[in-house]
């Protein structure tokens, strides 16, 4: 039975290998920011997430730029993050976005406040954070609203709010060992799908997808890998050294440091790992984020030989 | 213990305008423990008041007095001989101290000289790290000891989050322990992993000050 019925679940469904986009929404009020991008990707992805003031920089609500990509034909996975608000914030924050017809909800614990966008800016170090409930519990909640039409609290709302249920997996941060077992907690919770941290080497997360499958977990939850497109070797370099969880193996900075074009190098890449990830038994579609340079995405998709999507 | 640290000498200095006799008062539990509030650091911050106030050209006359413990009220009232003669009292004790300092002597000024901030341990000479959060619902049985509450930067409750660092660390801080990783390390040590497999629900976080300020009530010690 379908749970909430979006592109996405349905595509999933459908037995299709299947391709969602990170869109960040912009650090201003300017809704053609978002509409713009919405046009530049519609129809090349089968869900959009909006991210929700990642690395603790205040950008547009994850909600509002979800509901724009929504007016605007892109279906959106609203991602939703436990730093901000607390448990009474986030139920009416997810009636409010079930009304506005937001369907998939991305739950995360949400980067600390110290982040502020690793350096770049300013941000809000000095920011009271919530933490009331963690991603896990989140998930819990949405179910609970979804299956039951309850609150945490107990208490009974007039209907039920279907979510197709998304939560994130970073295998290779430490504990390692303890990941897939986290991973069986956020499926056990409710999580219908799972996007991963960026993933560099498929042939270690070839492993890593194993070891979810022998435990049933694929069958369970649909995995998308998660493929940031690489844009220089620095920034590859910068994200091995800084970002917990993401390994990037010396072969592909090298590779990418000798390219005469590195942008086209990174192109490249991406395409090449998203067909790796193709061949990954048990996996079920990749997650591919071109942090501020999402107008690249298209052609890559295609190059890819993922266009056009697949209706379901 | 409860820890705390200096303000600033230039907050203290401004706050002290207009005023001439000045009692900085210790506490010999806490704060002496980690050295932010005893008699030692009463003695090394009166003349340094002195000396700063005297750079600006104002005189001042600074008297110190450390008590056993600045937040019992027995102890507190040793301070009524000497309050007469100030017209404000820089406390170093905890923020309870200091309250009680100023719930007794309600005609005086009194000025918090330092910042408290957690309840911590003594982890090496010169090294304190934050233990406790008095959330009123302790979690210690289910996590082999380990606080997450307080030690864990975002207090998760049913594991780590993607940010620990490969040697262990929080993605917050280099010098910081993840937790999460640290009672993930031994429960697997004592060979019961399976204890933090379990969805733990969220907390109830009503007993502690996010239930109102708290107050506790023992009707068997009532007079």
């Amino acid at each position: 039975m379908m749970k909430a019925g979006t592109k996405l679940e349905r595509t999933l469904r459908a037995g299709q290998f299947a391709l969602t986009v990170e869109v960040g929404p912009p650090r201003g009020p300017d809704p053609e920011d978002v509409i713009r991008k919405a046009r530049q990707l519609k129809g090349v992805a089968d869900g959009y997430n909006v991210t929700d003031n990642q690395t603790a920089v205040v950008r547009m609500s994850s909600i509002a730029g979800a509901k724009l990509l929504h007016d605007a034909g892109c279906e959106p996975i609203m991602q939703m993050t436990c730093r901000d608000r607390n448990r009474i914030a986030l139920q009416s924050d997810l009636l409010g976005a079930w009304a506005m017809g937001m369907r998939n909800c991305l739950c995360l614990s949400g980067d600390h406040q110290k982040a502020g966008a690793s350096g770049k800016l300013k941000g809000h170090p000095g920011a009271k954070n919530v933490f009331d409930v963690d991603s896990i519990q989140l998930i819990s909640i949405l179910k609970e609203m979804r299956d039951s039409g309850v609150l945490e609290s107990g208490d009974s709302i007039s209907q039920a709010t279907p979510f197709f249920i998304g939560a994130v997996w970073t295998p290779l941060a430490p504990p390692e060992e303890f990941r897939i077992l986290r991973l069986a907690k956020k499926i056990e919770a409710g999580a219908d799908f799972i996007q991963t941290q960026a993933v560099f080497d498929m042939k270690r997360f070839a492993t890593s997808v194993k070891a979810a499958a022998d435990k049933g977990l694929t069958d369970r939850a649909a995995i998308l890998v998660g493929i940031i497109v690489p844009k220089s070797a620095r920034m590859l370099e910068y994200m091995n050294a800084n970002v917990p969880g993401v390994e990037v193996p010396e072969a592909l900075i090298k590779r990418m440091a000798a390219a005469k074009d590195q942008r086209q190098e990174g192109y490249q890449i991406t395409v090449e790992l998203i067909q790796a990830a193709r061949n990954i038994p048990g996996l079920k579609g990749v997650h591919l984020q071109a942090i501020e340079s999402e107008e690249v995405l298209p052609e890559i998709i295609k190059s890819a030989g993922l266009l056009p999507r697949p209706q379901v | 213990m409860i820890i705390a640290e200096w303000k600033p000498l230039p907050e203290l200095v401004e706050v002290l305008k207009g005023h001439t006799n000045v009692l900085v008062a210790g506490c010999a539990t806490c704060v002496a423990e980690c050295a932010a509030g005893g008699e030692r650091e009463v003695e090394t911050l009166a003349p340094l008041l002195t000396m700063a106030l005297k750079k600006e050209g104002r005189s001042i006359n600074v008297r110190t007095k450390t008590l056993e413990r600045q937040c019992e009220w027995e102890f507190v009232e040793e301070l009524a001989a000497v309050v007469p003669k100030v017209d404000a009292i820089v406390s170093l004790a905890c923020g309870i101290g200091i309250q009680a300092v100023a719930e007794r002597f309600p005609d005086v000024a009194v000025y918090p000289g330092v910042n408290t901030t957690a309840l911590a341990i003594r982890q090496e000479p010169g090294l304190w790290i934050a233990r406790c959060a008095a959330c009123g619902d302790c979690v210690l049985g289910e996590t082999f000891g380990f606080c997450p509450v307080a030690r864990c930067a975002k207090s998760l409750s049913n594991g780590p989050c993607g940010g620990t660092r490969k040697n262990g660390k929080c993605e917050i801080d280099e010098n910081l322990d993840c937790v999460w990783y640290q009672i993930f390390e031994r429960a697997k040590a004592r060979g019961k992993v399976e204890q933090l497999l379990k969805v733990r629900k969220p907390k109830n976080w009503s007993n502690s000050g996010h239930g109102g300020p708290k107050r506790m009530v023992r009707e068997d010690l009532r007079p």
